[in-house]
């Protein structure tokens, strides 16, 4: 579910979560049970009733047993009949810095009076740990300590033996070595959550004295989602693969206008920066197991290009599948998850492009799908989202990449994908389609410069020419302009072409690639041919010059119907289309004008 | 604030908070009137309150609030330009 993925609305979440638990009891998403012991050192209502939301949305339906108000350590050390009969699979134990009752300020203590009270503290911890294990043998997630919101001893508090900064620091860094020397125990960092969070708004301390919670009501999702993707990790609730989009998510830039050269990744500029330390960051998944791979609407030497680009750091090896061509993002989906055996709500499709995230999200059952908006938020995002949220590691894991990628070759399986056009109409998509304008002009020069791949005879014009040709009524000129409920994408289609007798020879015709498979050629191809028609034309000439790049448009005057009437040794190729012939070809976009022609 | 304003955007706070389509609420309502409306909600309703209007309470007005009106008061208070 959405709002429960970072970045949430704590005080939605909060204030509507009656709607939101029936709204996840009513889907089946094949939910484990599991009892939950919530044993407290403060109030601890509200943080339950937010982590039952977040693991329903895991598929975990919990029953909860919640200890009478900061009864942790009696129900833990003593017992409670309660609790005994209800046989937690799992303990949490919710305790914070409310709950370091050793401590005092005492400016005449000694080091070694410090450290008594220290292993005192320590050990009525350890004790609850080692009562619960005897007694349940279950998992116990333990947090760890929050820094105090105020410092008696200023910036020392965190040196000076005496300082409450410092015996807290000191008692987390013993929890952490129970937690590295014993299965089955696992920290909840709330310091690192806290800190994230911002100490100064966690520590509410209104919460606490009116109802005593040991943080601000507005944090508890966070809290409760921290615990969540601890307990769905530990019952293999994690994701396991990465599959990523390439331009404009792994570098820069579109590789396939732009070539390898002019994509962003390196040190050269902040763009650059970002990705460089993006792709680092998913290169370290490799060492945690997490399997990467591809999936890009690009020339697969293209992609292999941006790959090993001189400054990248993800190089082609380390994926264990890519993907880099002109079928749905669905579609690649479902083939990499057959290549792998790996079912695909376990992949996090991470990808810049909101149309292809929709067209993902819905068409594959439980895959996470991240809002990745900008390259600076593009690690928070992810990291935030806990994925891969780590409670157990084997060497195994580093090698799972390879493992994989071994197994990968045997099967290639190609899926016919069944409701595309669906998919289209729910797009909503409207195009304006008309003469040039004056408005316009410039927009429609740099794009007829800067298409390399979606542009049949890739003629390049400056401004001057351009002009020209807006001023010459021998030219039919038009530009598209392609809307969708996701925005505007500006104009993405130009089309040129020479009226001579009754015919018109097609100078140019291109589109960015970014609209591709968007059924945006047909509306300007029935655009061009109504406009033929008004202006009493018998047949249009279309020609294909082949570049390095433009392969991919090779065969499109013949899906459009042309006739093909000559090709020489170079692939360059010539067409005809008898205008009366023409069938209109888009059913998905609604197309409008403003009487150009 | 107008407390007209006030009070239809304070509707909406208590049909979220209690899941109550057809909530009505007057200055006179108090927690009796809403079944759900414990002490245990009460933090929630200030906390859904405070994120809505921008504002917060001080401890000492979260004690005494008596009604729906006095709550009002504070909001048209607080958030008076």
């Amino acid at each position: 579910m959405d709002i429960l993925t970072y970045p949430f609305d704590n005080s939605y979440i909060l204030k509507n979560k009656r709607s939101i638990k029936k709204q996840l009891l009513s889907s089946d998403n094949g939910r484990i049970k599991k009892k939950i012991a919530v044993l407290g050192g403060s109030t601890t209502n509200e943080i339950v009733n937010i982590l039952e939301l977040f693991l329903l949305n895991y598929g975990i339906e919990p029953e909860f047993y919640q200890s009478e108000y900061a009864q942790y350590w009696e129900d833990a050390v003593f017992g409670n009949s309660e609790l005994d009969s209800f046989s937690p699979d799992i303990v949490y134990i919710h305790t914070t810095n409310r709950n370091i009752t050793g401590f005092s300020s005492n400016m005449s203590a000694t080091e070694s009076e410090i450290d008594d009270i220290l292993n005192a503290q320590y050990h009525h911890f350890e004790q609850v740990w080692t009562a619960i294990k005897n007694k349940f043998d279950c998992p116990v997630i333990q947090n760890n300590f929050e820094m105090p919101f105020y410092r008696l001893l200023g910036n020392k508090d965190s040196t000076d033996y005496r300082g409450k900064t410092n015996f807290i620091n000191r008692l987390n860094t013993m929890f952490c070595k129970y937690a590295s020397e014993n299965e089955n125990f696992y920290i909840n960092d709330i310091n690192y959550i806290s800190a994230l969070y911002g100490l100064e708004k966690w520590s509410d301390t209104s919460a606490w004295y009116m109802y005593k919670y040991a943080l601000a009501t507005q944090a508890i999702p966070e809290l409760s989602f921290n615990v969540a993707n601890i307990i769905k990790s530990i019952y293999g609730k994690n994701k396991k693969m990465l599959v990523l989009d390439l331009d404009n998510t792994l570098w820069g830039g579109v590789i396939g206008d732009s070539g390898q050269q002019g994509i962003e990744i390196g040190h050269e500029t902040g763009i650059a920066e970002g990705y460089h330390e993006f792709q680092q960051y998913i290169k370290d998944h490799k060492q945690l197991g997490v399997l990467l791979s591809v999936n890009s609407k690009n020339d697969h030497e293209n992609a292999i290009e941006g790959l090993n680009h001189p400054d990248t750091v993800l190089t082609p090896d380390d994926f264990i599948s890519i993907k880099a061509n002109w079928n749905t993002k669905d579609h690649n989906i479902e083939d990499i998850s057959d290549e792998i055996s790996i079912l695909p709500d376990s992949f996090v499709f991470v990808d810049d492009n909101p149309a292809e995230r929709n067209i993902v999200s819905a068409q594959i059952k439980g895959i996470a799908v991240p809002e990745m908006n900008s390259v600076e938020n593009y690690i928070r995002t992810l990291d935030r989202n806990a994925y891969f949220e780590l409670t157990s590691y084997t060497t195994d894991d580093i090698k799972r990449n390879e493992m994989y990628k071994a197994n990968i070759e045997r099967i290639r399986n190609e899926k016919a994908f069944t409701n595309y056009s669906e998919y289209l109409l729910s797009l909503e998509m409207t195009a304006m389609i008309d003469k040039f304008d004056e408005v316009s002009l410039s927009r429609i020069v740099q794009l007829t410069n800067k298409s390399n791949q979606f542009n049949l005879t890739t003629r390049r014009y400056t401004m001057n020419e351009m002009e020209e040709v807006f001023k010459d009524d021998s030219y039919i000129k038009i530009y598209g302009r392609l809307c969708d409920k996701f925005g505007d994408n500006g104009i993405v289609s130009v089309v040129i072409g020479k009226i001579k007798d009754d015919c018109l020879h097609i100078d140019l015709w291109l589109m960015s690639c970014r609209v591709l498979k968007r059924e945006m050629e047909y509306a300007m191809l029935d655009s061009l041919v109504e406009i033929c028609k008004k202006n009493g034309l018998s047949k249009i000439y279309g020609y294909y010059y082949k570049t390095a790049k433009n392969a991919m448009v090779k065969n499109l005057f013949s899906d459009f119907g042309f006739d093909k009437t000559n090709e020489d040794e170079n692939e360059n190729a010539s067409f005809v289309l008898e205008i009366n012939n023409h069938k209109s070809k888009n059913n998905s976009i609604k197309i409008y004008n403003n009487g150009g022609y | 604030m107008e407390k007209e304003a006030i009070l239809i955007k304070l509707t909406e706070v208590f049909k979220d908070v209690f899941d109550l389509d057809d909530v009505v609420i007057t200055p006179y309502t108090v927690a009796d009137d809403i079944e759900d409306w414990d002490s245990l909600e009460h933090i929630n309703l200030i906390s859904a309150v405070e994120s809505t209007f921008k504002m917060k309470f001080k401890m000492k007005e979260v004690s005494t609030m008596k009604n729906v009106g006095e709550m009002m008061d504070i909001i048209a208070e607080r958030t008076k330009l």
